[in-house]
């Protein structure tokens, strides 16, 4: 059965939309990111235009966020000021990212920055979070082996502005969190992304956040960053498809809610081991096609494209 | 608007009928005026040709997946009919890649002012075989035909490839046939030909033309337009997004909220 998107204009098998949420919704109930970094490539892989499947992959993540940080706050794991010294960075960054896409676009680039941008971030962040899980897998079987020190001292924590979050148990200079959410911020204009799969390792190498409460923390900005992706990109761009987002969320609540109750069964390191080894993957398909000589060197740039 | 219009042509081009069609820049816009003033005057009647379409818009709905629609007519004497259908002219820009430190990069984009966002041609018999090359040239029948020139001074070795991919492009998308169909006559006088359109027919005001064809030269000519037009919700949703651009992107943020906080509430007392 076949839907006719308004913005994206074109007709898709409303069946796919679905699973393709659902698909999307498992992955980020199991792992706790939004799923938007996967999202968006399989979006153009079954023919939304590009800057399309950007926009309205972020008005989807708005829906995902919200259930997702409801869920996390009922169990109280959300640290709301860290979310919102992370959100200042955020939509400062979202801003500028929004304005480099349009100049992108305007450039005929878009399209070549989309995909080197994934293949550099998924393929770095995939390999550190592959050796970080390969490392705590091989700890695991070594009772004897000696823990880490818990916390150490580094140039991060001379820097001014400290303050306290309480929930997160740190006191640290607010330019961190404002830093990381600003590059996240930037990122996730440009791919469409909440940024979660980088806002994850951060929050726990960088700032050293309890896991406990790093899922609930990333969506609640999440979800502000990616609502000012939306508006900014559907003003200035003209590019959210809400039904879009609409279909894949209805998907991706049906996802999400099989994705949590499998998450649980399984271990932290074998779940960002997992992880680890999806994003290089998709890293790794992006990486192929920019390189692999394309079927037609001649692509037609419509007004949306 | 940047249609052909059905011009007389008698003097540049050996057309028994006064019915012609012209590409507009070969024309002065003087000797349009008068003609179009002329064909508002006297409707296009008793030419040898008549014809119309079952529906004259294409509504573009949520559950659209392309559609057709059918054109009939009659000739009052014998000879081949041709019918043609133009969307809107669009500026188009094609990009070429080439690699870059191992890289596909889009390094060369040609920009052409004017094409037909959606092209398709229908014959009685194929046009190689009833019209002279020159003349379906001139007329611009067939894909091959319309030949799009660059907005910009391009070399034409270069501005040739551009214009290629373009048309098989276009092609391959379904926006762009040769043969689209058959016109099929039922007798001698009585034609009618199914027009189809795919899912991503781009919206617009269409022109259908018809000609007819006798001793390899076109002797009459009928022009009939054709809405494709969003309605409905789409449409509502489509204008919406442009015309209160940042009211729409509050809207779709606001009912994801919605659909996300639906979404969690199941979740309640597990």
């Amino acid at each position: 059965m076949d839907i006719y998107l308004p913005i994206a204009e074109v007709s898709l098998d409303i069946l796919v939309l679905l699973g393709l949420g659902a698909a999307v919704g498992f992955l980020s109930g199991v792992f706790g990111v939004g799923g938007g970094f996967l999202l968006t490539p399989l979006l153009i892989f079954i023919g939304v235009p590009p800057t399309v499947a950007v926009a309205s992959s972020a008005n989807q993540l708005v829906g995902a966020s919200v259930a997702g940080v409801l869920a996390h706050w009922r169990r109280g794991n959300v640290d709301f000021k860290m979310g919102y010294v992370l959100l200042v960075g955020g939509l400062a960054g979202s801003v500028l990212g929004v304005w480099i896409f349009t100049l992108l676009k305007r450039l005929g680039q878009v399209e070549l920055t989309i995909s080197v941008c994934y293949v550099l971030l998924l393929g770095s962040l995939g390999i550190m979070m592959m050796i970080e899980s390969v490392r705590a897998l091989l700890r695991m079987h070594r009772p004897g082996a000696t823990r880490r020190r818990l916390h150490q001292h580094t140039w991060m924590h001379g820097l001014p502005l400290k303050a306290r979050f309480r929930r997160s148990r740190l006191y640290i200079s607010a330019l961190l969190p404002i830093g990381i959410g600003f590059v996240i911020g930037v990122f996730s204009a440009i791919l469409g992304i909440g940024g979660g799969f980088i806002m994850v390792p951060a929050m726990i190498y960088m700032l050293g956040m309890p896991t406990s409460v790093v899922p609930g923390t990333s969506l609640l900005q999440i979800i502000f960053v990616a609502a000012n992706v939306t508006v900014l990109q559907a003003y200035t761009n003209h590019t959210v498809d809400a039904v879009l987002a609409l279909v894949l969320l209805v998907g991706g609540v049906v996802g999400a809610r099989v994705g949590s109750r499998f998450g649980t069964r399984l271990r932290g390191e074998q779940l960002r081991f997992l992880l680890a080894l999806l994003v290089l993957a998709v890293a790794a398909k992006l990486a192929f096609d920019m390189t692999a000589t394309p079927a037609d060197l001649y692509s037609i740039a419509s007004e949306k494209g | 608007m940047s249609y052909p219009l059905t011009v007389l042509a008698r003097g540049l081009h050996p057309v028994r009928s006064p019915f012609a069609v012209l590409s507009g820049k070969l024309a002065s816009p003087r000797l349009l005026l008068i003609v179009a003033l002329a064909l508002y005057g006297a409707p296009a009647r008793a030419d040898g040709l008549v014809a119309d379409l079952t529906s004259h818009l294409i509504a573009i709905t949520t559950g659209f997946t392309g559609t057709s629609v059918v054109l009939f007519g009659a000739t009052d004497g014998p000879g081949d009919v041709v019918v043609t259908v133009r969307g809107p002219d669009r500026e188009m820009t094609v990009r070429r890649k080439s690699r870059v430190a191992g890289i596909w990069i889009n390094t060369r984009e040609v920009t052409f002012a004017s094409v037909p966002s959606f092209y398709s041609v229908a014959s009685s018999r194929p046009i190689a075989d009833i019209l002279s090359p020159a003349t379906a040239a001139f007329y611009g029948l067939g894909v091959a035909n319309l030949k799009p020139e660059p907005a910009t001074p391009t070399p034409v070795v270069i501005a040739d490839a551009f214009r290629e991919a373009l048309e098989r492009t276009q092609k391959q998308a379904g926006l762009f046939a040769d043969h689209k169909g058959k016109v099929d006559f039922l007798g001698e006088r009585l034609f009618r030909t199914t027009i189809t359109f795919p899912s991503n027919v781009p919206t617009g005001t269409y022109l259908v033309e018809v000609f007819l064809v006798s001793d390899k030269d076109i002797v009459s000519g009928q022009t009939t337009p054709l809405v494709v037009s969003k309605v409905g919700v789409d449409a509502e949703v489509f204008a919406f997004s442009t015309r209160q651009p940042g009211v729409y992107g509050a809207i779709a943020v606001l009912t994801a909220v919605v659909a996300g906080w639906l979404a969690s509430l199941p979740f309640r007392g597990t």
